[in-house]
């Protein structure tokens, strides 16, 4: 199982983000301004006046016990803090993923049943254009459309259902554009193989044998795609809850970059990315269920 | 569709070129009297919070945008085409420690990667093309291992091996080559990324810093003016939009011309 050792390397590499900052990390922190007195307090605090080896074997230990330390700026435990932030953020990524498969595959699917028309060139259009629209962009344009000039939506911030539908649009679209791409062209696949075949010829509708036969097999590789893409979902969260207010881990990352609070800062990127290597192996485990000829020793 | 993208990119390339050159104005020029008066006959695309230019700063934002693509895709692609080359090529420990490495950078989401890494070097236009390209090669590397995996089983590189040439030559000489199609497909996807990329950090206020021109960095600064003034955002996001939606065109046509095989898919 690659888990344990993807695991061990991202804590590495949150671990030596804060030895990649130029010079003195505390001096940073504390800025050029700083009483030496501050500087080396706060040196101690971190653990950074320690031997590198005994830092980072603190880091795991502290990881293991779900303790990441304390923020800088609040003085409280950065994992209380990122947790709390977790049901926005969450609430955030499952209605963009929710948006996504219900514009995706409806557009997939009639992309690939009218192959060649004026559909798919559409389609294929419209997907691209969505994988290049920067969701930066995309939602702001969304709230001076529907927020500003119409007033249907509110601008930001979090609450009821209409304060989620701008935030999960804008960061869906992207996903929803290559969730079209990848069931068009697994449809397109399926719908080649001779039980699709034999389905027609046993008297099965078109709508039939796409629907309940290729359709369905065509699902494996977009659910893989789903949770692949998971990441993307993530890291786009870290830029539509900037835009929207919205009150997530993103949110609070960017934030904490802006006050230098380092330990926030890692304790950010570290639930994002084991999040991330989590709903891989999730995926994993998804497709063997999905398609039983995957089987994993 | 490739043709548009071409297209596209063509128009991008000569705008970084030639565009302080016809921009209508000093891209740092203020006329403070003006800031944020939307389009005219005199701005097209309007004045900024300074009393700035817009279509003349978009057009002196396409230089940056298109050299931060074209350095993180350099830089990048030869990276993943050594590391990828040499996993696939000599195989065994050397395949299995690289290609862990691999497996490790791939599991980080990317982004997030660079993200972090520039806000603890600091934001600057260096450190951005700096983390881009470091998250960059993974992609390449894997991609290049695979193709190479498939090459070095083939004749005629079996053959130059055994008329003695030495490992860098049929390396350099024979196996790199073969990658170079799927390579291309994936560096002119990669630049629509990097463009992507940079504009997201400086969004961010991570990238580029003002007073330069940035694409990104205007949305940023557009955003506080939403609601006054929103031809602050809609012109630079529009600039990216349709300069990555190029690239992806252009990719994409390149990736059907280079594999018959995948067109249509």
């Amino acid at each position: 199982m690659l888990t344990l050792p993807v695991l061990l390397g991202v804590a590495t590499l949150v671990f030596s983000l804060i030895h990649l900052i130029p010079g003195d990390p505390a001096q940073a922190i504390l800025g050029e301004t700083a009483p030496q007195a501050d500087v080396d307090e706060l040196r101690r605090r971190l653990g950074l006046d320690r031997p590198l080896v005994e830092q980072y074997g603190a880091f795991l230990s502290g990881l293991v016990r779900g303790d990441l330390g304390m923020s800088l700026r609040t003085g409280e435990p950065v994992v209380s803090q990122v947790v709390a932030r977790v049901p926005a953020t969450a609430e955030l990524a499952a209605a963009s993923m929710f948006v996504a498969l219900v514009v995706a595959l409806p557009l997939g699917i009639a992309a690939a049943v009218w192959r060649g028309t004026v559909i798919d060139t559409g389609a294929t259009a419209l997907a691209l254009a969505g994988v290049s629209i920067p969701n930066f962009w995309l939602g702001p344009l969304l709230a001076i459309v529907f927020a500003i000039q119409l007033g249907w939506l509110p601008v930001s911030g979090r609450g009821t259902l209409a304060h989620l539908v701008l935030p999960a649009v804008s960061l869906g679209a992207a996903l929803a554009a290559i969730l079209a791409r990848m069931t068009r062209a697994t449809l397109l696949e399926e719908l080649r193989e001779p039980y699709v075949q034999a389905a027609r010829g046993r008297g099965a509708s078109r709508t039939r044998a796409v629907l309940r036969h290729a359709f369905r097999n065509s699902l494996v590789p977009v659910v893989t795609l789903l949770g692949l893409q998971f990441g993307a979902v993530l890291t786009g969260a870290v830029i539509t809850e900037t835009i929207f207010a919205w009150p997530g881990i993103g949110r609070l990352l960017i934030q904490s970059i802006g006050f230098r609070d380092y330990p926030m800062v890692q304790g950010c990127i570290l639930f994002i990315a084991v999040t991330y290597v989590a709903v891989n192996l999730l995926t994993d485990l998804v497709y063997g269920v999905l398609d039983p000829r995957i089987r994993y020793e | 569709m490739t043709r548009l993208g071409g297209f596209i990119v063509a128009v991008a390339v000569l705008a970084a070129v030639i565009g302080p050159v016809v921009a209508p104005f000093d891209s740092s020029s203020q006329e403070l009297a003006l800031r944020l008066d939307g389009p005219s006959l005199q701005h097209w695309f309007g004045l900024d919070e300074l009393g700035r230019d817009i279509l003349s700063r978009v057009l002196a934002g396409a230089r940056i945008s298109l050299l931060v693509g074209l350095v993180v895709v350099s830089i990048s692609s030869t990276a993943g085409i050594a590391v990828g080359a040499a996993a696939g090529y000599f195989g065994g420990r050397v395949d299995e420690i690289l290609s862990r490495a691999i497996d490790i950078l791939m599991a980080f989401p990317g982004l997030l990667l660079a993200i972090a890494m520039v806000a603890v070097l600091g934001p600057s236009l260096f450190n951005v093309v700096f983390a881009l390209s470091l998250i960059g090669w993974v992609g390449y590397a894997r991609l290049v291992r695979g193709q190479v995996l498939r090459a070095r089983e083939l004749e005629f590189v079996q053959a130059a091996r055994a008329l003695g040439a030495s490992t860098p030559r049929v390396l350099v000489r024979h196996v790199i080559p073969t990658t170079l199609p799927a390579v291309t497909v994936q560096a002119t996807l990669g630049m629509g990324g990097a463009i992507l990329a940079e504009a997201s950090l400086s969004f961010l206020g991570l990238g580029v810093q003002p007073p330069t021109p940035s694409w990104g960095t205007m949305l940023n600064y557009g955003r506080i003016h939403l609601l006054d003034a929103p031809h602050l955002t809609i012109f630079p996001g529009l600039a990216i939009a349709i300069l990555v939606l190029g690239f992806n065109f252009l990719g994409d046509g390149l990736r059907d011309a280079l594999d018959p095989k995948e067109a249509g898919r």
